[in-house]
C-alpha cells in the first residue's frame, strides 16, 4: 500500500475537570501544581488517526506538539494511545504560544514529513480558539474540513462530514488536507498498561521551535485580562404573561 | 468554557459533566510524581488509572457504599482486564503485564482513590489470588486458571481466616482429608473478600491436624466455584469497604482434585506467610489512595467554604490540618514506594512489608479523621464522602494482619538479629 502518513497535532492543557482559577495579576490562570492532560479534542483526533492506521488506510501516525519540556509527557500519552512516533517543537520555559505559532510549527513539520492528512482537535479547552486548523490550512494552502464527525479516506481524497443545524454536511477534499475533530467523531481509547510499556521504545524527537520558524517573542494573540464571570444573580418567577411583560418593560429590556 | 458546553452534548459524551463543585469532587489534586521518584511509564500508568477511575468508578462510589453492592463489578473487571492491570505481576504468557510491585501499588492506589472498597476487591483478586498462583502454581495450574483471572472473566479470592482463627491463623480448623485422587474439605472460612463472587479461590486447610508445630500441617488448595460441597453463606454487613463483598465459605465434604494442591503438601504455611508479606506491600496502596482522596476533597473545600469573612483554608488551624494530612501521605508514599522498588529488585523482607502497611494504615485513619474535621458539619453527613473514607481506612488496620500482628513481626525481626 502506498505510504499515507498522518500528522496529528496535540496540546497539553489544564485537565477538563479542574476548577480553573485566575492567577494573581489577572492576566493568566494558575497552572502551578495543577493537573494537566492531553486536550480532549486532540485525543479524538489522535484516536481517529490510529484507527485509520489499524484499518490499513494509513501507514504511519506522527504526533506533534508545540510546548515546553513538560509537553513530553503529553506526547508519551499519545504514543501509548498508538501513535508511531512523536515530535516536540520545544519552547523555552515560560514562553507562550497561540494558534498562529502552533500553525507555523505544524506547517514546517508538514513540509518536512509530507503527511497526506493533518488531524487536529477542533479547539483547545483552555483558550477555545478554534483557529489553529484553519490557519494551518491557509499557510499550507491545503483544503480544510473542520468539526469533523465522520472521516473516510478514499484514494487521493477524504470525505468529511460535520453536523450542522439542518443535518449533516459532507465534503470531499483532495489530499493532502487538514481536518479538525469534533466531539462525536469517536470515543478515544485508554492508554493500556501493555501499550504504555510498548511506547517506551517509540521515538520522541525534540526540535527547537525556532528551527521550525516559530518567531521568538510574545505570541501574536496576547491575553490582556482574565476575570471570573460575575456570580449568578437570583431569578424571579412571575405568575402571568402580563406580569412578565411588565417586568421586562420596567427593566428597560423591551 | 468548552467544558460547560460539552456538558450539554448528547451521545458519545461519555465524560463531559458539569463544572466541578467541591462536594462532588472533580479532577482531584495533582500528584507530584517527581518527588515520588516514579519513572515516565509509571506516571503514565497513574494517569491512565486516574482518568479511568474518575470516569468509570468515582461516580458510582457513593452508591456502591450505600447499597453494599457493586452492581457493575463483572463489567468493570473486564475493563480492568483490557487495561492490563489485573495481572500486573503475572508473566506475559498468561496475558499478564510482567511488571513489578511498584506498578501494582500504583494501580491499587488509584482504584482505591476512587473507591477503596473496589480497590480492596481488586487487591484480593490481583495479588492475593493471581500473584499467589504466579508464585506457587505449577505450569498446568497457571495455564488453567491465570488467563481468565487476568482477562477479568473470572474473579479470584483467597481464604485463610476462620470464625475462630484470625490473627492465630495457624490454628485454623478447616480439614482436608486425602481420599484417593481427591482431598475432602470440611469446615468454614470467614471474612473472605470477594467470597460471594469468586470463581477461583485459594484456600488454606489442615492436611495434618497433628503436625508439630501446627504450621507444618497446612496445605494450600485451588478451589472452584461449583465444586460439590462448597458454598458461600451470607454477605457480611460491614462498617466500611461496603461493596467489596465479604462472606463466610462453607465446606461440607467438598471434593477438591489432588492436582489442585498449590505448592507442596503440608508446606502451605510458606505459601501463606510469604504471600502475606507481598499482600501487605501491595495493599498499602489502599491507605495511600484513601489519603489522596481525603486531600482531593478537603483541600478544595477549604478554599471554597467561608467563615468570618474569609476562606477557611486561610485560618492557621486549617493550614495546620492541611500540612499534617499532606506530610503523612507523602511520608507514607516514599516508604511504600521504596519498599516496592526494593522488592522489584529481588530484595524482600518481612519487616518492611509489615512496616509499610502498619504505618500507612494508621496514618490513613488519622488523615481521614482530619478530613472529616476539615469539612466540619458537612464532614458528618453522608452527602460528602469523608465519612466513607474513615470507615474504609479503618479496615487497613485490621485486614492483612492486624496492626498488633504487624508490630510483632517487626519486633521479632529485631529479636532475631540479636539472638
Amino acid at each position: 500500500m502506498a505510504a499515507l502518513r498522518v500528522l496529528v497535532g496535540v496540546k497539553r492543557v489544564i485537565d477538563f475537570a479542574v476548577k480553573v482559577r485566575v492567577a494573581p495579576g489577572g492576566a493568566a490562570v494558575q497552572t502551578q501544581g495543577v493537573k494537566h492532560s492531553l486536550n480532549p479534542f486532540c485525543e479524538i483526533a489522535l484516536e481517529e488517526a490510529v484507527r485509520l492506521r489499524e484499518a490499513g488506510a494509513a501507514t504511519e501516525v506522527v504526533v506533534a506538539t508545540l510546548g515546553t519540556k513538560a509537553s513530553q509527557e503529553t506526547l508519551r500519552t499519545a504514543l501509548a494511545m498508538g501513535a508511531d512516533r512523536a515530535v516536540l517543537a520545544e519552547l523555552a520555559e515560560g514562553a507562550a504560544a497561540g494558534p498562529r505559532e502552533v500553525a507555523v510549527a505544524l506547517a514546517a513539520l508538514a513540509r518536512r514529513l509530507q503527511p497526506q492528512l493533518v488531524l487536529l482537535g477542533k479547539q483547545a479547552i483552555d483558550d477555545d480558539c478554534n483557529q489553529t486548523g484553519q490557519i494551518l490550512a491557509a499557510i499550507l494552502d491545503w483544503p480544510q474540513g473542520t468539526f469533523a464527525s465522520r472521516v473516510s479516506l478514499e484514494p487521493g481524497a477524504v470525505q468529511v462530514q460535520r453536523e450542522v443545524d439542518g443535518g449533516l454536511e459532507t465534503l470531499r477534499l483532495r489530499l493532502p488536507a487538514v481536518l479538525t475533530a469534533d466531539l462525536r467523531l469517536n470515543e478515544p481509547r485508554y492508554a493500556t498498561l501493555p501499550n504504555i510499556m510498548k511506547a517506551k521504545k517509540k521515538p520522541l524527537e525534540v526540535v527547537p521551535a525556532a528551527d521550525l520558524g516559530v518567531p521568538a517573542g510574545p505570541p501574536r494573540l496576547r491575553l490582556l485580562q482574565l476575570q471570573e464571570p460575575p456570580p449568578r444573580a437570583g431569578g424571579e418567577k412571575v405568575e402571568s404573561v402580563e406580569s412578565l411583560l411588565g417586568k421586562l418593560r420596567h427593566a428597560g429590556r423591551i | 468554557m468548552a467544558a460547560a458546553v460539552l456538558g450539554r452534548a448528547a451521545g458519545g459524551a461519555r465524560r463531559w459533566r458539569a463544572l466541578a463543585v467541591p462536594r462532588r469532587g472533580g479532577a482531584g489534586l495533582a500528584v507530584d510524581d517527581t518527588v515520588n521518584g516514579l519513572s515516565a511509564e509509571q506516571r503514565q500508568l497513574r494517569q491512565t488509572m486516574t482518568k479511568f477511575c474518575q470516569e468509570h468508578l468515582a461516580p458510582k462510589a457513593q452508591q456502591i457504599d450505600q447499597e453494599n453492592e457493586f452492581k457493575g463489578m463483572r463489567d468493570f473487571w473486564k475493563k480492568l482486564g483490557e487495561l492490563g492491570v489485573l495481572g500486573v505481576t503475572a508473566p506475559a504468557e498468561y496475558g499478564g503485564s510482567a511488571l513489578g510491585y511498584l506498578d501494582h501499588v500504583l494501580v491499587m492506589e488509584e482504584i482505591s482513590r476512587a473507591s477503596a472498597s473496589v480497590g480492596l476487591s481488586y487487591g484480593a483478586h490481583s495479588n492475593l489470588c493471581i500473584n499467589q498462583l504466579v508464585r506457587n502454581g505449577n505450569e498446568a495450574q497457571k495455564h488453567k486458571y491465570l488467563p481468565k483471572l487476568i482477562s477479568g472473566e473470572h474473579i479470584g479470592a483467597l481464604a485463610m481466616s476462620e470464625p475462630n482463627a484470625g490473627s492465630d491463623v495457624v490454628s485454623m480448623k478447616l480439614k482436608a482429608d486425602k481420599k484417593g485422587d481427591f482431598f475432602v474439605l470440611n469446615g468454614n472460612k470467614f471474612w473472605i473478600t470477594n467470597g460471594p463472587d469468586a470463581d477461583v479461590l485459594i484456600v488454606y486447610a489442615k492436611t495434618d491436624m497433628n503436625a508439630v508445630p501446627a504450621s507444618q500441617g497446612i496445605t494450600a488448595f485451588i478451589v472452584e466455584r461449583g465444586m460439590p460441597g462448597f458454598r458461600t453463606a451470607q454477605k457480611l454487613d460491614k462498617l466500611g469497604m461496603r461493596g467489596s463483598n465479604t462472606c463466610e465459605l462453607i465446606f461440607e465434604d467438598c471434593k477438591v482434585p489432588a492436582e489442585n494442591v498449590l505448592g507442596t503438601l503440608s508446606k502451605g504455611v510458606y505459601v501463606l506467610m510469604s504471600g502475606l508479606d507481598l499482600e501487605r506491600l501491595v495493599l498499602s496502596g489502599g491507605p495511600l489512595g484513601l489519603m489522596q482522596a481525603v486531600l482531593d476533597h478537603a483541600i478544595p473545600y477549604l478554599h471554597v467554604r467561608e467563615a468570618f469573612g474569609q476562606k477557611i483554608g486561610h485560618f492557621q488551624l486549617m493550614q495546620g490540618k492541611m500540612a499534617d494530612m499532606y506530610t503523612r501521605l507523602m511520608a507514607c508514599r516514599q516508604y511504600v514506594y521504596n519498599v516496592a522498588k526494593a522488592c522489584d529488585q529481588g530484595h524482600f523482607n518481612a519487616k518492611d512489608c509489615a512496616g509499610v502497611i502498619l504505618y500507612s494504615a494508621e496514618c490513613a485513619t488519622q488523615v481521614a479523621l482530619d478530613g472529616i474535621q476539615c469539612l466540619g458539619g458537612n464532614g458528618y453527613i453522608n452527602d460528602y464522602p469523608m465519612g466513607r473514607f474513615l470507615r474504609d481506612a479503618k479496615l487497613y488496620e485490621i485486614g492483612a494482619g492486624t496492626s498488633e500482628v504487624r508490630r510483632l513481626v517487626i519486633g521479632r525481626a529485631f529479636n532475631a538479629t540479636f539472638k
